[in-house]
């Protein structure tokens, strides 16, 4: 560990950093721009000036950019030499020769790093007496807020953009002193990662969009620690609230998983919690009539009890997208052998494959910051881009082997960003795609395969066989995979650190199962692997952890018995989760049905009791990511209605049906110490956050920051009087401005605040080091550990069915960011991105039928006959259309489905 | 008195073709280096005390002993010659470029045989149209000789020449910034670690050598380095293109000894001030050096000499300021141009150097104020070298921090009488 002078004084600090980071490591505060933890130095800005000396006899020194310089042994440094504070000051007031100075009027105000930095420099007084210069903006689409006047030319967008999450369509324009930042033409940002723009940008050129649309400021606004709801890896969140409004989502850092950035989906899905399609209040059906109406919950309540008091049999359909609360609650109200997934069979057998892979094999996941340093990565299957948009991001950061390992030669450290990238220069990862179709990461990786998923799996099971000879090698495999399977079997086994990548989207066990074939194999090998399986939605892992006794076809089948069982449907609409006939087929067998959810589906329609659910942003909970991290959501605010958690309403059915020890249920506290007396595999849930009762000093943790204004008068029009803040049974946090003004644990922690320090950047001050873990450690708790047996558990030989070659038409799944997703599609910006539904064809079988792009295919689902728009995707097998899964306009099909393609109408 | 690099370029002639300068010797220092060890070339080329012409005066074996060599080292290496001749006032690198192409061809070819380079570039400025025409013919000229391409003259060294005409913009003479333009970049100046020689173009090791520089190799070769030191009047061996402009009797750019005094070049060689002028300063290396006045006249042109009499040689061409013209309005133009041709990339420049615009501006049209003298100071001595990223902007505020200097009245003239006096 190298020693630094700073201001004459000795510190110690880690080896192979810059100045900067180390300062800003160690608690100094040194203003600068251009620098970001996750995107290093380039030494544009020229803002972190300090002096250097060469010597303890050197009192003269000479300025240097602390981001630039290295904190080498024996480096002597201050921070508060005069010249080094004048020339801070200089560069401030040069930065804002041109600001518009319109903070009261700009969404960043308040948070705004640029402001931090000039009032950290001491500037004040204008001193460039000329005009300044003006831009045009450009609408950049439903996102992103566009203010180019604001800009300082810091240039991280642009390297956050493009050399960070590989856009395309970003660039800096001109030179001198015009630079735009922008796309070459108004539209739509095309990146994935577009909103990270609003937190990369020091000040307010790039803002939320939809925070913009919400207008309120930050300081208003009531954030609690929360977790992504949009796909299965968890990335940590703050939702902010303002008058019962939820108005945006910020990145919650976790060194682990989503770091310092968020996707678009899991940015701007917020705001299905404002959707006019909430249900607030219980709806009822009278009897005999299609229609439903508002009723009491206790009517609701009474009227869902019966079906128990019946002595009827009373099935309980789960949720990947509702907590693990909500679910548990529900298997304790019916019983675990009445307790259903909310999906199809497959998907559960593909989630109780991927519970079972990481429960009994040796391999353990891996977190995004394991994948984002793999030294070798097989994809299969996966779009990640569409699917687990993070791990695209985490991807783009593979260690470039032949030139990281020349930078490191010649001395050119990660931290010098330009520096390395030039020795660096295009070379691809480390990263072997193997997809059915074209994927956006298929430009860095070494190799890419296309084939039909079952086509995947007899590949990946060549390389599994290649890796370990006890795997059964696959017969009649062609000349191009064989030669691919060799070279990914050599450069997985040459890997020390190989990660493999599968999931559920291609709705292929065998796939899912080769894959862990190939991490287990390496694993025996004494290679450290590791493996990520993506699962669909937030909690699909939460849902699979407790058993279900069966997917949807099973509890049709049980409908059929009698007498027939009445259903609870725990947020879920069942009608994206398999055929239509069956879905009806088991709504109108029920002898009852209760739907408890946030947002009134096509399910929730046809339901005779619909209860109010609260969404994560009105509850607290629980939700098991990819890996099998429990992660605790916490309640941003208070519900209007009636709406509460979906575990009460099950709860307060339980009640009223005389479940008495159900009823005692009154903090989520008590589900939780329910369910882990009841399931052994969930224990360690408890250790995802503080419990209740957690206090520091005997005090809570406020959800509101100390500059929350209004609060006497935000409802002085109803009552004049201050109302008290409401309880929270649940957590130990405040809705209001008091309690514990210290840093809570990371679980706990929303407000990234220090004095000085109001933007997003202080979270420098509460690292442990720069970017490295939060102090206290990362929040959550892995539930899964790896199996230490010495016998691996190998899955047999692949059992896909191998279409290949057959005459039929074959479908498969393509999957859309903004479309795929249930929830987050309700949000009117995401809306906006979201595809009208389409069919895709390779080029080589669109050129067989004579099908231009856009061109109108009539495609037979079964029965069911739709014009859809032919889209044309590279690498798509022959006979085979991919159609997006599950976006608006398209019906649900899945593999049984009968596809048919005709043109003009004519079958073909 | 020798002239090595102009002996054959005849202003109104067009350039030898490569059978005649094969007849006044031309490619016979190529051949021998053909055949000698490349740690060789690089001695010679040391021993002749050859310093980069480009402006800061590197000695260039030195910068060639840089490059990794033998088995182990990375492959391709790149020679980028600098043609991107765009210092105001300078035009040394068009006298060469338009006058003998053949001389610099063979000059990089050897200096890739010194460096054991596969494949180079000549960056050329823009609007060099002639000199891009010219040196077309010499490249087509030299690959059909077998002077350049694969296994030239049967030596087994195989060396490919490439032309590029710059996009045109100041930073691309700055090597880093020429490198991301060669690249396709926005041409903006790297990180220095890694320097060029070690990871340039497209990361690999590279030699980036001014024009004028590598004309001199092949008569280092051929008359070897003792000739070349006897050619000059100082410690830096050779020749030098000095140029001259402004109101002188005869612009002009001439091939003088090293270190010869700039009083020569400006009395001798530009025939002094033209009629009704007087001599009020010069700048002495092209637009980004400071000015020096009447009493530093007898300094000799060289490296150090000059950085003496605290300015700096730069490219050597001088451009003097005369009685009838406005020494604000000169700084102003010079500012104007170095203003525009940032690339943006860091705050002092892109910020600092339109200020000075603008505050020079208002004190030529009379409005400027006391407190404008004030910032200008402070610019000149916060665009410093260390405090921006890299040259541009230190060198651009050199004339004005002498012009503060030496022209202090005439600037507080303009604030006093609210007018340009000369207008």
């Amino acid at each position: 560990m190298p020693t630094i002078i700073v201001n004459d004084a000795p510190y110690e600090v880690r080896e192979g950093q810059n100045l900067l980071q180390a300062c800003l490591s160690l608690g100094f505060d040194i203003p600068y721009f251009c620098w970001h933890p996750a995107l290093h130095a380039v030494g544009a800005c020229r803002q972190c000036a300090v002096k250097q000396f060469r010597d303890g006899a050197d009192r003269h020194g000479d300025i240097v950019m602390a981001c630039m310089t290295p904190a080498a042994e024996g480096t002597r440094i201050a921070i508060d030499d005069p010249d080094a504070k004048a020339f801070r000051a200089s560069v401030i007031e040069w930065l804002m020769i041109n600001h518009p100075h319109d903070c009261p009027v700009c969404d960043e105000g308040g948070e705004c790093h640029l402001q931090d930095m000039t009032v950290m420099t001491g500037h004040n007084y204008r001193r460039y007496r000329f005009t300044k210069r003006t831009f045009r903006n450009q609408d950049l689409g439903p996102f992103i807020n566009h203010e180019m006047n604001r800009c300082i030319q810091c240039y991280r967008c642009r390297r956050f953009y493009r050399d960070y999450a590989g856009g395309t369509d970003f660039e800096v324009f001109g030179s001198h002193d015009r630079l735009y930042f922008g796309r070459p033409q108004e539209g739509p940002l095309e990146s994935e990662f577009s909103g990270n723009l609003a937190e990369v940008c020091p000040t307010g050129v790039f803002t939320d969009k939809t925070f913009k649309a919400h207008s309120s400021r930050q300081w208003d606004l009531q954030v609690a620690p929360s977790v992504c709801v949009h796909c299965g890896l968890g990335c940590n969140t703050l939702p902010g609230e303002r008058y019962g409004e939820l108005r945006r989502i910020r990145n919650r850092y976790h060194a682990r998983l989503n770091g310092y950035f968020l996707c678009d989906r899991g940015r701007f899905g917020y705001d299905f919690v404002n959707s006019e399609r909430r249900i607030r209040r219980p709806l009822l059906q009278a009897d005999g009539t299609a229609g439903q109406a508002p009723g009491s919950p206790e009517a609701a309540l009474q009227q869902a009890a019966a079906w128990f008091s019946e002595g009827r049999p009373v099935i309980g359909i789960g949720s990947p997208r509702a907590s693990l609360e909500a679910n548990f609650a529900l298997r304790a109200l019916v019983g675990e052998a009445n307790f259903y997934a909310g999906l199809a069979g497959n998907e559960l057998t593909l989630l109780e494959a991927i519970l079972a892979t990481l429960q009994r094999g040796p391999v353990p996941a891996a977190d995004l910051q394991e994948v984002s340093q793999a030294d070798t990565v097989l994809v299969l299957g996966e779009d990640l881009t569409n699917t687990a948009p993070l791990l695209d991001l985490a991807l783009r950061q593979l260690e470039r082997p032949v030139g990281f390992g020349r930078a490191a030669r010649i001395q050119v450290p990660v931290w010098n960003a330009a520096g390395h990238q030039a020795v660096v220069q295009q070379e691809k990862a480390p990263l072997w795609i193997a997809t059915p179709c074209v994927t956006k990461l298929d430009t860095i990786a070494s190799g890419i395969h296309r084939a039909s998923p079952a086509g995947l799996a007899r590949l990946g099971q060549a390389i599994a066989h290649r890796l370990d000879a006890q795997i059964s090698d696959v017969p009649e495999l062609d000349d191009v995979a064989t030669a691919l399977a060799e070279q990914i079997s050599a450069a997985l086994a040459a890997a020390k650190r190989p990660v493999v990548i599968c999931g559920t989207s291609t709705g292929c066990r065998a796939l899912v199962e080769t894959a862990a074939n190939i991490a287990w194999a390496l694993h025996s090998g004494g290679r450290s692997a590791r493996i990520v399986l993506t699962v669909p939605e937030c909690n699909s892992m939460g849902l699979a952890l407790l058993q279900p006794a069966g997917g949807l076809e099973a509890a049709l089948e049980r409908l059929t018995g009698e007498p027939a069982p009445a259903v609870v449907v725990l947020e879920n609409d069942l009608f994206r989760r398999a055929p239509a006939d069956q879905v009806e087929a088991l709504l109108s067998r029920a002898a009852g049905c209760a739907v408890i959810d946030h947002t009134l589906t096509a399910t929730g329609e046809r339901a005779p009791v619909v209860l109010p659910a609260a969404t994560y942003a009105e509850c607290t909970g629980t939700l098991i990511n990819n890996e099998g991290r429990a992660q605790r959501f916490f309640q941003v605010l208070p519900p209007a209605g009636e709406v509460q958690a979906s575990w009460r309403w099950i709860r307060d059915l339980a009640a009223a049906a005389g479940r008495t020890e159900m009823a005692a249920w009154q903090r989520r506290d008590d589900v939780q110490a329910a369910m882990v007396q009841a399931l052994t595999l969930l224990q360690g849930v408890e250790a995802a956050a503080p419990g209740w009762n957690f206090r520091v000093l005997g005090d809570k943790i406020p959800r509101q920051g100390f500059r929350y204004s209004g609060r006497t008068a935000i409802q002085a029009q109803i009552d004049v009087h201050e109302p008290a803040p409401p309880p929270d049974p649940d957590a130990p946090l405040n809705f209001s401005m008091e309690g514990y003004g210290g840093t809570p644990p990371p679980a706990l922690l929303s407000h990234y605040w220090a004095p000085g320090w109001n933007s997003v950047q202080s979270l420098n001050k509460f690292q442990e080091e720069i970017a490295g873990p939060l102090r206290g450690g990362d929040a959550g708790e892995r539930l899964l550990k790896p199996a230490l047996q010495q016998e691996i558990p190998y899955h047999p030989a692949a059992s896909a069915v191998s279409r290949d070659g057959e005459d039929r038409w074959q479908a498969v799944r393509l999957y859309e960011i903004y479309g795929s997703e249930e929830l987050s599609v309700i949000a009117p910006a995401v809306a906006e991105r979201v595809p009208a539904a389409y069919v895709a064809l390779g080029p080589e079988e669109a050129a067989a039928l004579q099908i231009a792009e856009g061109e109108l295919l009539r495609i037979g689902l079964d029965d069911r006959a739709l014009m859809l728009p032919a889209r044309l995707r590279p690498g798509l097998p022959a006979r085979t259309v991919g159609l997006p899964w599950g976006v608006p306009g398209l019906p649900y099909w899945d593999e049984a489905t009968r596809i048919t393609v005709s043109k003009d109408g004519r079958h073909e | 008195m020798e002239t090595p690099l102009t002996e054959h370029i005849h202003p109104d002639k067009p350039p030898l073709d490569i059978d005649a300068y094969r007849k006044v010797g031309g490619y016979a220092a190529l051949d021998q280096a053909l055949r000698m060890a490349p740690e060789d070339i690089i001695r010679q080329v040391e021993e002749a005390h050859l310093r980069g012409r480009g402006g800061a005066g590197f000695p260039t074996g030195r910068k060639w002993s840089f490059i990794p060599k033998g088995p182990d080292a990375v492959h391709p290496k790149y020679i980028v010659v600098n043609a991107d001749e765009m210092e105001p006032a300078t035009f040394k690198d068009r006298v060469l470029l338009e006058g003998n192409p053949h001389q610099l061809i063979e000059g990089i070819v050897i200096a890739a045989c010194a460096v054991q380079a596969d494949i180079g570039y000549v960056f050329l400025r823009q609007a060099y149209r002639r000199a891009e025409r010219r040196l077309r013919r010499a490249l087509a000229e030299a690959y059909h000789e077998g002077w350049l391409g694969r296994d030239i003259q049967g030596s087994g060294f195989s060396f490919d020449l490439h032309l590029h005409v710059s996009a045109g913009r100041y930073i691309c003479g700055e090597e880093t910034a020429l490198i991301s333009a060669l690249e396709g970049r926005r041409p903006v100046p790297r990180a220095k670690p890694p320097f060029p020689p070690v990871a340039g173009l497209w990361g690999k090791p590279t030699v980036v050598n001014n024009v004028e520089t590598l004309c001199n190799v092949p008569h280092i070769l051929r008359k070897g380095p003792e000739w070349f030191r006897g050619l000059s009047r100082c410690g830096d061996g050779g020749t030098k293109i000095y140029g001259a402009s402004g109101r002188v009797q005869r612009p002009g750019a001439w091939e003088l000894p090293m270190g010869t005094p700039m009083r020569e070049i400006f009395e001798d060689r530009a025939g002094g001030m033209a009629e009704g002028y007087r001599f009020r300063g010069v700048i002495p290396g092209g637009g980004s050096t400071d000015f020096l006045v009447e009493a530093h006249l007898d300094t000799p042109m060289d490296f150090d000499s000059i950085q003496k009499a605290g300015s700096r040689m730069g490219t050597g061409c001088i451009l003097v300021l005369d009685d009838r013209t406005c020494p604000v309005g000169m700084v102003l133009n010079l500012m104007r141009f170095f203003a525009q041709e940032s690339c943006g990339w860091c705050t002092p420049c892109r910020e600092g150097l339109p200020w000075i615009v603008r505050l020079l501006e208002a004190i030529e049209c009379g409005q400027g104020i006391a407190a404008d003298l004030e910032q200008l100071r402070r610019h000149a001595e916060l665009l410093a070298p260390g405090h921006t990223f890299c040259a541009l902007a230190p060198g651009a505020v050199e004339p004005l921090s002498s012009a503060l200097h030496y022209f202090e009245a005439d600037f507080e003239r303009h604030i006093r009488q609210h007018r340009c006096p000369w207008s």
